[in-house]
C-alpha cells in the first residue's frame, strides 16, 4: 500500500472560528476514504484543504501539511493550479458550463492543458465519458448543452470533466445527495470501476453510501477526526462510542 | 437519544428471552421425568416444542425485517446477528431435550440398573451453564459469559466419566445394555447443551465487545 496524501497537523480557520484542529491521517493511492460526520464537523472543509480551495475564501487559512507524494503542497514553492490538476474535485450539485455542449465541457480542461489535434481531444472526451459510464447516453447528441441533461447524468458529465484531465485524486464532495436513487447508484459503481487509477475521497452525509463504496472511513466530530479506520471496521465495531453513536443514528 | 429501533431491539431480545426460558424448562422437565421416573411430565416437553419452533421462525423472520429496513450498523448490527445464531442455539436446546425425553419414555420402560448420580450432576451444571449464557445476554456481561465458557471441560469430564462407568456395567451384565446405551445418549445429550451454551456465551461476547474468541482463532 502506497500512501498517495499524508496529512499532518492540519487545522484550518475561516476568520477566527478554528473548522479543522490538528487532523492527522493518511489516504491509500487506489483506494476509496470516505469521510463522514454531522453537518458542520469540518469534512467538506477537510477535502477543501487538500486541493488548496479551502483559501480561496476569504480570511480562510491553514497550517499544518498535506503531503502529495510525499511533496507539501502548501510549500511555497507549489502552484496552486497545479495542486488542482492533480488533485480534481465534484461538487455537490454538478455544475457543467451551462453555455457548453457536453463534449465541449469534457474537452474545456483538455484545451487548457495544451492539447490541440482535434482526434487527440476527441480520444480522451469519448475516454472520459466512457470511463464516467455516460457514453451510451450522451453518445448521440454530444454537441447538445449540458444543461439538457438530467441532474444525475450531469453530475457524472462533471466527473468524466474531472477525469478527462487525468487526476491523481477525485474529491468528491456529496456528489450524489442532490441525485435520485438510480443516479446514485452509478455513481457508486462508478467509484468502484475507476478506483484501481486513481485515488477517491469522498465526503457523504449517507452512511450507508460510505459503507457501500469506500475502503476507510474517518469520522469527524467538531472539526476532529475521531476515528479513522478500515471501512469494515469501522461499521461493525466502532473504536470510540461517539462513533458508535453517529453511525447507529443515536447522535444529537 | 432513544431511537424506536431500541424498543425493536428490546422486543427481539425478549423474544429470545421467552424461547430461552422455553428451552430451559424442556430440558428441566426432561432431566426431572428421567429422575422421578414421571411419564407425564414427557408430554409437557413435547409440547413445548411445538412453542419454541414457532418462536425459532417468528424470531429469524423479526430479524430479517430489521436487517432489511434498519440497516443496522456497528453494535446494532452484531445484536442481530448475535440474535440469529442464538436462536439456531436455543432451537437446537429443545431438540435435545426432545432427545432426551424420547431416551426416558425407553428407560422407564425397564428398572433402573442403578441410582442415577452423574446424570443429574451434568444436568444441574448444563442448565446452570443455558441460565447464565441467557442471562449475560440479557446484561450483555461478558465476565459471566467467560465464566460459562470456563464450565465446558467440567460437563465433558462428566460425560467420559459416565461412558467409562455405564461400559463396565455392559461388560459384566448384557441385560443392562439397552438401559446404559440410553443413559450413554442422555449424557451425551447434556454434553450437547452445554456445547449450545458454549456458543451463546460467545455471541453474547462477540456482540458485547466485537470480539470473535470462536475456535480461539484471532482473526480479528
Amino acid at each position: 500500500m502506497t500512501k498517495k496524501l499524508i496529512i499532518e497537523h492540519l487545522n484550518a480557520w475561516f476568520g477566527s472560528v478554528q473548522a479543522l484542529k490538528d487532523i492527522n491521517l493518511n489516504i491509500e493511492e487506489n483506494s476509496v476514504t470516505a469521510v463522514i460526520g454531522p453537518s458542520g464537523c469540518g469534512k467538506t472543509t477537510f477535502v477543501r484543504c487538500l486541493n488548496r480551495i479551502h483559501e480561496v475564501v476569504d480570511n480562510a487559512r491553514i497550517s499544518g501539511k498535506v503531503l502529495l507524494d510525499g511533496e507539501d503542497i502548501y510549500a511555497s514553492t507549489s502552484d496552486p493550479v497545479l495542486v488542482r490538476r492533480r488533485i480534481g474535485m465534484v461538487f455537490q450539485k454538478p455544475n457543467p458550463f451551462p453555455t457548453m455542449s457536453i463534449f465541449d465541457n469534457v474537452a474545456a480542461g483538455i484545451r487548457l492543458n495544451g492539447i490541440k489535434k482535434k482526434n487527440e481531444i476527441a480520444d480522451a472526451v469519448e475516454r472520459s465519458i466512457k470511463m464516467a459510464a455516460l457514453w451510451d447516453e450522451v453518445k448521440d447528441k454530444l454537441y447538445k448543452s449540458a444543461t439538457a441533461l438530467s441532474g444525475g447524468q450531469q453530475q457524472r458529465l462533471c466527473i468524466a470533466r474531472t477525469i478527462a484531465v487525468e487526476p491523481e485524486v477525485i474529491l468528491m464532495d456529496e456528489p450524489a445527495s442532490a441525485l435520485d436513487p438510480i443516479s446514485t447508484a452509478h455513481i457508486e459503481e462508478l467509484m468502484q470501476q475507476i478506483k484501481d487509477k486513481y485515488t477517491i475521497v469522498i465526503v457523504t452525509h449517507n452512511m450507508q453510501q460510505a459503507a457501500r463504496v469506500s475502503d476507510y472511513t474517518g469520522f469527524f466530530l467538531l472539526g476532529e477526526l475521531i476515528e479513522f479506520s478500515k471501512t469494515p471496521d469501522m461499521f461493525t465495531n466502532p473504536g470510540d462510542k461517539r462513533t458508535e453513536d453517529y453511525i447507529t443514528g443515536r447522535f444529537g | 437519544m432513544e431511537r424506536k429501533f431500541d424498543e425493536e431491539l428490546k422486543e427481539l431480545s425478549g423474544m429470545l428471552i421467552k424461547m430461552g426460558s422455553l428451552a430451559q424448562t424442556m430440558i428441566h422437565k426432561s432431566i426431572k421425568a428421567l429422575v422421578d421416573r414421571d411419564k407425564v411430565l414427557l408430554s409437557e416437553v413435547y409440547q413445548l416444542e411445538e412453542s419454541v419452533n414457532y418462536m425459532h421462525v417468528e424470531i429469524d423472520d423479526f430479524c430479517l425485517k430489521l436487517l432489511a429496513l434498519r440497516q443496522p450498523q456497528a453494535g446494532d448490527l452484531r445484536m442481530i446477528t448475535a440474535a440469529i445464531k442464538i436462536n439456531t442455539d436455543l432451537e437446537r436446546l429443545g431438540d435435545q431435550a426432545v432427545n432426551i425425553a424420547q431416551r426416558t419414555e425407553s428407560l422407564l420402560e425397564r428398572p433402573a440398573i442403578k441410582p442415577l448420580v452423574d446424570i443429574p450432576r451434568e444436568s444441574t451444571i448444563a442448565q446452570k451453564m443455558v441460565n447464565d449464557s441467557l442471562d449475560a445476554f440479557i446484561k450483555k456481561d461478558v465476565t459471566l459469559a467467560e465464566d460459562v465458557l470456563t464450565r465446558d471441560d467440567t460437563i465433558d469430564d462428566i460425560n467420559n466419566q459416565v461412558f467409562r462407568e455405564l461400559l463396565t456395567y455392559m461388560m459384566s451384565d448384557h441385560s443392562t445394555i439397552p438401559t446404559a446405551i440410553d443413559l450413554i445418549f442422555v449424557s451425551k445429550n447434556l454434553e450437547r447443551i452445554a456445547d449450545h451454551a458454549t456458543n451463546i456465551a460467545e455471541d453474547v461476547i462477540f456482540m458485547a465487545i466485537g470480539k470473535d474468541i470462536r475456535h480461539h482463532l484471532s482473526i480479528k
